[in-house]
């Protein structure tokens, strides 16, 4: 071999050794941090510009998502409540669980097209995603673990203090990093790749029954439940009676108006197939009981308007729209490589 | 061109690049927060004072943010300083802070506001005063506290006797921001040669009286929005110009 095909042959070599070192070293691509508003979503409310994607922000917000090391007794992580196959909600779970076996108040919600929320939790008590973290974080009931200590865990941590400084050349770990980088982590979980809306894109159809259900859905549940997000980020009363064991005042509480009392966030019905139980206590482990809810006529004073326009729904018709709610399953989003526990291969 | 002309351009540009050139025409005020409970200076946890109903209480914890700094010129012109600081009783350092790049001239008064603006209450992580290790921000229902006060007193109908005031809140119709003015009693001179000093004296004593007298046994705590402005509109008053 010549001189010139040595040098060809080591190139080669190198770049393929150094591309499988960057597997191995659960790396992430420019391309892989990239934001791409889906067709015919709006612009989302929480912006990039302030918290520049990068590779290295999202694979430590990864390896956070993942680690307990978040929780006073390092038993509980935020996947422990937040599972990728349950569109980061917590399948089969009515009420949180939290540190020390302890019940929470909320059913989990579903982590996914975050950027396109206003606020954040049931009640809308947080106004950034960066600072929603805070709430499981520092709640006794859930990780119970403040930020000053979690802060000396990381700064101890050999793996984390090279993370840190590979990304941001120096030393400091601080509440910003952190919560930044978690951001870029939850942020870019964005489905949008479900059999709907490649059903919308004219790339998949839908069965009779499907359709069906989508002209229901349309005329019953969608001044609430907006396309293409399936929520309008409005608080609602749906008018399920209150849990007297919960006494749950919802976004009473953050407003302090009475008006506002028992009111919820609309959650989005994207995944809805694998987010359940329903509701804010999830009271309702199947799809069938939450139509027989909004089908009901015996409702409340406070029932929100919309709901008590529903009128009632017969057999057939009920079948039909959750035949159309499993249509928003996102199988691409559900198995999406980059949302992966980092420990698990 | 000559040679000379060259070097005279050479040196020109040399010395007054444009950060320079701001420095120079730029001084530094250092600006003091002297605390008291009406006329006695405040002592934490030890010191026994008195409100306006006769009840004795302590003091534990005091401490409040100030931003959005302005100083007004002679002439009327506004100068703005970008800039938060979380005063705290009990961190000697953070009683003092140093503003810089204010333009040398006479200034009449400055206007400061107690708490964080709307804006930064909205902006999400973020770092020095403003991060939330400094323990001054509800995870809740997402906010700063703009001003604690915390101790004891025995008339205290909460648990273990506490007295808890924690002020905050941007949005209508418990927004709690407020803007407090002061006029220097002589003219307030920035040069470029030496820091510049002024002294505000801050009765905590005020955020427990006028308008609205606080009764311990009646409002031992204020922790949300409820009652908020009333004790917002109490403290609006503690600050003086004096040492």
């Amino acid at each position: 071999m010549n001189k010139k095909g040595t040098i060809v042959l080591l190139i080669t070599l190198s770049i393929f050794l150094i591309s499988f070192i960057r597997k191995l070293d659960n790396s992430f691509s420019k391309k892989d941090v990239e934001l791409k508003i889906p067709k015919g979503f709006p612009k989302p409310n929480y912006d990039f510009s302030e918290n520049p994607l990068s590779p290295g922000k999202f694979e430590l917000g990864r390896k956070l998502f993942y680690d307990p090391i978040l929780s006073k007794d390092s038993s509980t992580s935020c996947e422990s409540c937040h599972q990728r196959v349950a569109a980061f909600a917590h399948i089969d779970h009515a009420l949180s669980h939290g540190i020390d076996s302890k019940i929470g108040t909320r059913n989990v919600p579903a982590i996914q097209n975050m950027i396109w929320r206003d606020t954040y939790m049931w009640d809308g008590g947080v106004n950034n995603l960066e600072i929603q973290p805070l709430n499981p974080i520092t709640s006794p009931i859930e990780m119970n673990e403040t930020l000053p200590n979690i802060i000396l865990k990381l700064k101890a941590n050999k793996g984390y203090s090279a993370l840190f400084k590979k990304i941001y050349k120096d030393t400091v770990i601080n509440s910003e990093r952190i919560l930044k980088s978690l951001a870029q982590f939850t942020g870019l979980m964005i489905s949008a790749n479900s059999r709907y809306d490649k059903y919308k894109a004219g790339k998949d159809t839908f069965s009779i029954q499907e359709k069906n259900g989508l002209v229901l859905f349309k005329a019953k549940c969608s001044s609430c439940h907006k396309e293409p997000l399936f929520t309008d980020n409005s608080y609602r009363n749906n008018g399920i009676l209150p849990d007297t064991s919960l006494n749950d005042i919802g976004r009473g509480k953050i407003t302090n108006l009475e008006t506002d009392n028992y009111k919820f966030k609309v959650p989005s019905l994207r995944n809805i197939e694998m987010t359940f139980p329903y509701m804010h206590d999830g009271r309702y482990k199947k799809l069938k009981e939450v139509l027989n809810h909004y089908s009901s006529s015996n409702h409340n004073a406070t029932t929100d308007a919309e709901i008590k326009k529903i009128g009632e729904l017969n057999d057939r018709e009920r079948k039909d729209i959750i035949a159309f709610l499993l249509t928003l399953t996102d199988k691409e989003f559900l198995s999406d490589k980059r949302f992966t526990d980092p420990n698990r291969k | 061109m000559t040679r000379r002309v060259q070097i005279f351009f050479g040196i020109l540009f040399t010395l007054s690049p444009c950060a320079t050139n701001a420095q120079h025409s730029k001084g530094l005020l250092s600006i003091g927060f002297n605390h008291y409970v009406d006329s006695v200076k405040l002592k934490l946890d030890t010191a026994i004072y008195k409100n306006e109903f006769g009840q004795t209480y302590n003091i534990s914890n005091f401490k409040y943010y100030i931003s959005n700094i302005e100083l007004i010129s002679e002439t009327g012109k506004i100068v703005y300083l970008k800039e938060y600081f979380l005063i705290n009783e009990d961190i000697e350092t953070s009683k003092k802070v140093i503003l810089s790049s204010i333009p040398k001239g006479k200034y009449t008064s400055i206007r400061f506001m107690i708490g964080v603006d709307s804006l930064h209450n909205c902006k999400g992580a973020q770092s020095g005063a403003l991060d939330p290790v400094n323990a001054m921000f509800w995870t809740w229902n997402t906010g700063y506290i703009f001003m604690k006060l915390e101790g004891k007193s025995s008339a205290s109908t909460a648990t273990g006797k506490t007295i808890e005031y924690h002020i905050g809140g941007y949005k209508e119709p418990a927004n709690c921001i407020r803007t407090v003015t002061l006029n220097f009693d002589s003219p307030l001179t920035i040069t470029l040669k030496q820091t510049s000093d002024i002294q505000i004296r801050v009765n905590a004593a005020e955020v427990l009286k006028t308008p609205t007298a606080i009764d311990f046994s009646k409002l031992p705590t204020v922790n949300d929005s409820k009652n908020a402005t009333l004790i917002a509109d109490n403290y609006i008053d503690m600050f003086s110009i004096g040492k």
